[in-house]
């Protein structure tokens, strides 16, 4: 044990919401003193304290000097800064883990729809906390560009605590870990902890997906927990986009390949543009080999937060060449993604005649299903199916369209 | 004298003090139940021959002013809010007060804003002795750790007027910071340097004050028109450089709040409206000029626009967004009680449809019908609700108080009434098993709206089958409760004094509740 050292993580200042600073220093004799000050000290001081003498017990920590400096910190939030500083001072493989709520235990399907996903910063609570409200398909934990170099360690803590005590009311829960191999840190923190969806940032060729496909096996076994976690491996680069096909190929678990342009285009020299000709072959080429292996493609990021017509027209262009979805980095975004990328009336009216007889085969006993002459496959009930889904979360279609 | 005070239980089971500031109060006994009796009270009478026969009320200055209106100690002294956050005048009148040694004034603002924090000095050098008017950041945080001689009382913009009428509030010197004025007292807030739009809120202060001074940095020839103040009323007129700082006067903001959170709750507030068959050809509305409710008329006008109807009139605070929708055809008037912005100015001096209102028009309970009962649907705010839906909007949880009523419980008397609150706010549920100071009775409030859920009234059976089947997340007031404490734990119950250091007065001049000393 290191003695006498301070240490601290989280976040302080006027701006800061729902987030707190820790600083810990371990003594060598005495007992803990908690300083605590705090915006909400009248309705939750005495929590606040237990709750970190709780942790400090928990570690064996028994002379400190312990200073929380609170802008209203949830439970999993202040104890995931503890944790971080705990960590800084002691080594120890034991982790304080608070209850992992029901609602957390969604178990996601390879074919749900992932046309929007919201980017969370993984080191900012308050923008975590009501970001299911927005009813994007995903949020993405981010632990990559997201998160400063000398936060990488204390974001860890709070993603983890997040996807067991955030509820993120039933909007799937996925990670951006950091880039390969420093990316492998980031899998412990998040696997045991039933992580739906995994992206993995600049990807570039398949043992990347390879060698982190091994690493969740392992780590599944270890903590026993059996449910699917997909790969979203994001292609960033020319040799990325050279390799697509084996990236592809290698895990059955890859649901969805997404394309980040604001790399691709630098490791091209070239700029950016509106129109995006520049990488219209990159994005021609994930299409492609999306629809080839079954799988999503999804397209960059619009980062114009303010630009809402500018994102429609994104939007749309990105649907006509086959994309099936786009990250959303403001929630004002969610909407008119989910909006455009959503089925036409004609798509609406197809799915809903292939639903109805599916559903009467289903009644009638029938093992085939058939529409007048046509006969339909399982995939195109399931496409059909995701149709409907869509249009009713894009407020097309009554939630109790059979009636 | 605080500590004395006998205590009583009101008729919402609040305890509040039996005496405040030496004078008897009466409990809140229940809505509509207060019915005082007798005459309105009266100024002295005025007799224009002690007035100049040229008509030329100018004085050499505010402290010239303050000397001939007979100045001394005691007084209630009255300004009104219309400069908000830009007012010079409230300030300089104290600083005379006190440069002349004059102790224990009462401050009747019709609001105080965070420019007014100044004021402490003169609080703890005795020119003034307690305020009778809403107590916002820094004032309420003095007057919560009890350190203000007297006891703070708090009227809604309807119960200052109702107090006036009373007599409860006898105004002494009611000094009028006025945008543009005559030499005869004739004044208005829409024209000048410092335009602020109208001059309602000192309506009252003008007719029934003893003295009346008018404070201004635009004096034009006679007759200054429109005259929203009666010169017939004024005794003295002062012409200073500067009455106040124009880009905090029109400080409202403008733009629809870009908060994702605010926005969702806007939005499912106009969802509701449309729902509840609330937004119909002709109705009325008024939400106020904080991000969500400026956000949820933008989203009414969506919905007007979609239905190809009109609202009959909306109540503001006016800003850009309501002049807008007044220009667009989606609105035929604005009664406006207060301007928020140039574009509300503009409006208001060029367009016969946009009206200036006092809180007699809108909110006075001893009027012969109540304005704010005509409307269809009011979107306000709060600091925390009840299970019973009673309502706070000036203490925080640890008890502070911080925020003043406004026309909040005036309001409260709308068809509908509509608080989108966030389910809670830095940790802290806004739902509570009691609310730390009651200002509005439950049976006031029918819908809640948070980012996980609508609580409606049980009151309201109508709204209840009319969102039925809707799709909205209709839950119960305990549902919403629980979710919270679910997120943020179950709150401990903060320790306050036993001092009561303010009252707060229901909108027919009883006690509806205290505020306790905060310790520290």
């Amino acid at each position: 044990m290191e003695m006498t050292n301070e240490f601290c993580a989280g976040n302080k200042g006027e701006k800061i919401r729902s987030d707190c600073f820790v600083s810990l220093e371990l003594k060598e004799e005495g007992v803990i003193e908690i300083g605590l000050s705090s915006k909400v000290e009248s309705n939750y001081g005495k929590h606040i304290r237990l709750l970190c003498l709780e942790i400090l017990d928990y570690f064996k920590i028994r002379h400190a000097i312990l200073n929380i400096e609170d802008s209203g910190a949830l439970d999993f939030v202040i104890a995931a800064r503890l944790e971080a500083v705990i960590k800084q001072a002691i080594i120890t493989d034991k982790e304080f883990l608070l209850k992992f709520i029901p609602e957390n235990e969604l178990v996601t399907t390879k074919n749900r729809h992932r046309v929007t996903r919201l980017y969370l910063p993984g080191n900012t609570p308050s923008l975590m906390l009501n970001s299911g409200i927005h009813k994007p398909d995903g949020v993405i934990l981010d632990l990559e560009d997201a998160v400063a170099f000398s936060k990488k360690q204390e974001a860890r803590f709070l993603v983890r605590n997040a996807l067991r005590s955030l509820n993120f009311l039933g909007v799937e829960r996925m990670v951006r870990i950091n880039q390969f191999p420093e990316g492998l840190k980031d899998l412990p923190y998040i696997i045991p902890h039933n992580v739906n969806l995994v992206l993995i940032p600049k990807c570039e060729d398949e043992v990347q997906i390879k060698t982190i496909s091994s690493h969740i096996d392992k780590i599944q076994k270890k903590s026993e927990s059996i449910n699917p976690v997909w790969l979203m491996p994001i292609i960033e680069s020319a040799k990325g986009i050279l390799n697509i096909i084996e990236i592809a190929k290698s895990s059955d678990m890859i649901v969805a390949i997404a394309i980040g342009l604001e790399d691709y285009t630098a490791d091209l020299g070239v700029k950016r543009t509106p129109l995006g000709l520049e990488s219209l072959f990159a994005r021609t080429k994930i299409v492609t080999t999306c629809k080839a292996f079954g799988i999503q493609p999804i397209d960059s990021v619009f980062s114009d937060v303010e630009n809402l017509e500018g994102l429609k027209e994104n939007v749309l262009a990105s649907k006509s060449i086959g994309f099936e979805g786009m990250g959303c980095i403001h929630p004002r975004q969610i909407e008119i993604i989910s909006k455009h990328f959503a089925p036409t009336d004609d798509e609406i009216e197809e799915a809903k005649t292939i639903v109805f007889a599916y559903n009467d085969a289903i009644k009638n006993g029938l093992g085939v299903i058939s529409l007048g002459t046509k006969m339909i496959d399982a995939p195109v009930v399931e496409k059909s199916k995701n149709i409907i889904k869509q249009a009713i979360s894009s407020q097309r279609l009554d939630e109790n369209w059979t009636d | 004298m605080k500590r004395e005070n006998n205590m009583l239980v009101n008729a919402i089971d609040r305890e509040v003090p039996s005496t405040v500031n030496g004078s008897k109060v009466i409990p809140y006994k229940g809505v509509d139940k207060h019915r005082p009796e007798g005459f309105k009270y009266a100024p002295k009478v005025a007799t224009c021959i002690d007035f100049p026969n040229d008509g030329n009320k100018l004085v050499s200055g505010l402290k010239e002013a303050l000397i001939k209106s007979g100045l001394r100690d005691g007084m209630t002294i009255s300004t009104h809010h219309h400069f908000r956050n830009g007012d010079l005048i409230a300030n300089k009148i104290f600083e005379i007060a006190s440069e002349l040694n004059v102790k224990n004034l009462i401050w009747f603002p019709s609001a105080s804003f965070e420019c007014h924090s100044e004021l402490i000095k003169y609080m703890d050098n005795g020119t003034i002795h307690h305020i009778e008017g809403s107590l916002n950041g820094a004032l309420g945080r003095y007057v919560s750790y009890g350190n203000m001689k007297g006891m703070g009382v708090l009227r809604s913009h309807g119960g200052r007027y109702q107090a006036v009428q009373d007599g409860e509030v006898q105004i002494d010197i009611a000094v009028i910071a006025a945008p543009t004025a005559d030499g005869f007292g004739n004044a208005n807030g829409v024209n000048g340097p410092s335009a602020c739009g109208l001059l309602g809120f000192a309506l009252a202060d003008s007719q029934y004050a003893n003295k009346v001074v008018v404070v201004t940095d635009n004096l034009v020839l006679f007759p200054c028109l429109p005259w929203q103040i009666q010169g017939n009323y004024v005794d003295y007129v002062v012409k200073v450089d500067k009455i106040g700082i124009p880009e905090n006067i029109l400080s409202g903001t403008t733009a629809i709040t870009k908060s994702p959170d605010r926005l969702f709750l806007a939005k499912l507030t106009a969802r509701f409206c449309e729902h509840a068959g609330i937004i119909k050809d002709g109705f009325s509305f008024q939400a106020g000029a904080g991000g969500t409710s400026l956000a949820v008329g933008f989203y009414f006008a969506e919905v007007l626009k979609r239905k190809g109807i009109k609202a009959r009139f909306a109540r503001g605070g006016s800003n850009k967004f309501l002049v807008d929708m007044l220009k667009d055809n989606l609105l035929d008037f604005i009664l406006d009680g207060q301007t928020f912005d140039l574009d509300g100015v503009n409006s208001m001096r060029h367009n016969p449809n946009h009206v200036d209102t006092s809180p007699f028009t809108s909110y006075n309970y001893h009027g012969k019908g109540n304005f704010a009962q005509l409307v269809d649907v009011v979107v306000l705010g709060a600091t925390e609700v009840d299970v019973n839906f009673n309502g706070n909007v000036v203490t925080h949880s640890d008890g502070l108080l911080l925020h003043g009523l406004g026309g909040w419980q005036n309001c409260l008397f709308s068809k509908c009434t509509i608080l989108p609150i966030p389910l809670f706010r830095d940790r802290i549920p806004v739902i509570k098993d009691h609310v730390t100071t009651v200002c509005g009775p439950g049976e006031l409030i029918d819908v809640i709206i948070t980012e996980r859920g609508i609580a409606i009234n049980p009151l309201r059976k109508d709204l209840i089958e009319k969102t039925r089947g809707s799709g909205l997340p209709i839950k119960s007031i305990y549902e919403l409760k629980d979710e919270a404490e679910r997120i943020c734990g179950v709150p401990q119950k903060p320790v306050f004094g036993d001092e009561v250091v303010a009252i707060i007065k229901w909108v027919d001049g009883t006690v509806i509740d205290s505020v306790r000393k905060v310790i520290e």
